[in-house]
């Protein structure tokens, strides 16, 4: 029997997986101020001009704001970290994962990284790949 | 602002906010009207104009569903839904409506059935389609709310009240239960909360987890309730009685405001720079400082949220929220009172009743009316709400000098 790679899609179309230098994000980015956007913009939010172009956002950061949700809507496994993470300017909402999801293990300002994993497969076999981050420091990391 | 422009609150009310199982969404509305009506010694045949605020059940007129029960006078309707500034929106409408002299005598109701309703937001999570296939503004294949991210609204601020521990320190489970515990201590006083329960530090940390650091009693109940205010120029008001006029509260500032772009303010709400925004133009407004007020109610929603409010309104130096809080200046005893009614968290928060009834809290110390839990001589109060999305409602009020003569 033939053993074929599983065709994989992103959970989101601003997780870019096939790349040579691995996975990662893009936004739109505005040519008039820089300011960047993971879903479409008619004109800019913050400046109103109408042209965009798409940038890569780094795949490191720090965690700049997180909460565990232990109580969600049904059907949502808990608990899980939902942060906020800093991609070296760039505010990136991502949940923590690869760590315990507790206070000792995740922490503010901890250094993170972009990884991915599987969401699910569908009827057809494609799989779908989500991302997260998690802890860059191998002390933080639960391996 | 010159005498002839000058705004008063004329009449307030608010319901018990809690559980209402015989009363429906008209019925509170038409309880807050009438009382504020009544307070302000005028009738529905008064009113120019209704602003009506209801969050949940917007696609309903609230506005001439009241009408309906209390006098259909004709006049012109405003229904108006602004996330959890609701309230303060209708009022700011009604506010507008007087000032530019369309209507002698404006009515502002905001009124919400919320009793039970769970977590506001965050969708739940169906088996996930047969073949994968991209949909929506993110192009995604499957639910995304608990895989990138939270959308439940004590996560939500969670966060927000996480961001400011990470821009300047000092933040910790510990700290924001304490906020917490302030509010349900300050909450024995007051009759109309929901919960007027006063909780320990322990029982507070110790309590059901929601979204860390938010445990249960952190985060603002969900209750019906309904408040009303009738408003009219200060030229109005001199035609009235002296009694109206003694117990009338001028609004020195009504601010409404939207949330300018920030570097990721898409990814988490930032409720920051438009109250700082609001609370700058209504100092201004009002020609006062922050250390002229005497109390405040803010939008303490979850008790991370009130921390990163007390640096928006400028109760103390950016960056200075958590000493300011270790002060004690925030308790009833303190130096700048802040939620003396008991806040969201014990008070509850029926949406759309919420920019109005911490109204009826200032005003009600302002008029020397609010009982046990008077804050004395209070002269000068700030109310502010926040919805999501995001709106911003302050109001500065000031005791009438009629009233602080005859005091």
């Amino acid at each position: 029997m033939a053993t074929t790679t599983p065709t994989r899609i992103p959970l989101v179309d601003y997780l870019v997986l096939d790349h040579p230098t691995g996975p990662h994000l893009v936004a739109h980015e505005c040519t008039a101020c820089e300011a960047r956007f993971f879903d479409r913009r008619n004109a800019c939010g913050n400046c109103g001009a109408a042209n965009f172009h798409r940038v890569a956002i780094p795949t490191d950061g720090v965690v700049k704001a997180f909460t565990i949700v232990a109580f969600a809507a049904p059907g949502i496994p808990v608990p899980f970290v939902a942060a906020v993470i800093d991609c070296h300017g760039t505010s990136v909402r991502a949940n923590i994962i690869n760590t315990e999801p507790d206070p000792e293990h995740v922490s503010l300002g901890m250094p993170v990284r972009l990884a991915t994993f599987v969401v699910g497969t569908d009827d057809d076999g494609t799989e779908a790949i989500g991302f997260g981050f998690e802890p860059a420091t191998a002390e933080g990391a639960s391996a | 602002m010159s005498t002839s422009d000058d705004l008063w609150i004329l009449g307030i009310h608010m319901t018990k906010f809690g559980k209402h199982t015989d009363l429906d969404l008209v019925d509170l509305a038409a309880e807050a009207a009438l009382g504020a009506l009544a307070d302000g010694g005028v009738t529905i045949h008064d009113m120019g104009v209704i602003a009506a605020g209801n969050l949940m059940q917007a696609n309903a007129p609230i506005g001439q569903m009241l009408q309906k029960q209390i006098g259909q006078t004709g006049i012109p309707v405003y229904n108006v839904s602004n996330a959890c500034a609701t309230g303060a929106t209708a009022l700011r409408t009604a506010i507008m409506a007087v000032k530019c002299g369309e209507a002698k005598f404006g009515l502002a109701v905001g009124v919400e059935k919320l009793a039970g309703a769970g977590l506001l937001a965050g969708g739940s999570r169906k088996s996930d389609t047969n073949v994968y296939t991209p949909k929506g503004r993110y192009g995604a294949v499957a639910s995304v709310d608990g895989r990138i991210g939270t959308d439940i609204m004590p996560g939500v601020f969670a966060q927000i009240g996480m961001e400011y521990g990470h821009k300047y320190g000092g933040t910790s489970f510990e700290l924001f239960a304490k906020i917490s515990e302030k509010n349900h201590a300050h909450s024995v006083l007051n009759p109309l909360a929901a919960y007027q329960k006063r909780f320990t530090l322990d029982e507070i940390m110790n309590d059901m987890m929601i979204a860390y650091p938010n445990t249960r009693p952190m985060c603002s109940a969900n209750t019906d309730g309904a408040a009303a205010a009738v408003v009219c120029t200060g030229d109005t008001l001199r035609t009235l009685s002296l009694e109206q006029q003694r117990r009338a509260v001028k609004v020195a500032a009504s601010i409404l405001t939207s949330d300018p772009y920030d570097e990721g303010c898409q990814v988490l709400p930032n409720v920051n720079s438009l109250t700082r925004n609001a609370a700058t133009q209504a100092y201004e407004q009002a020609g006062i400082g922050p250390a002229d007020l005497d109390l405040v109610e803010l939008h303490d929603c979850f008790a991370t949220a009130e921390l990163v409010h007390y640096d928006n309104l400028m109760l103390c130096e950016q960056g200075g929220a958590v000493d300011f809080f270790h002060s004690g200046a925030t308790w009833r005893e303190g130096a700048m009172p802040v939620n003396v009614s008991g806040g969201l968290q014990s008070k509850g928060h029926p949406i759309a009743a919420t920019g109005i009834a911490n109204i009826w809290e200032v005003a009600h110390h302002l008029r020397g009316e609010a009982g046990p839990r008077q804050i004395e001589g209070a002269k000068v109060g700030l109310a502010h709400v926040i919805g999501l999305g995001s709106a911003c409602g302050v109001h500065i009020l000031e005791r009438s000098a009629l009233a602080s003569s005859a005091a």
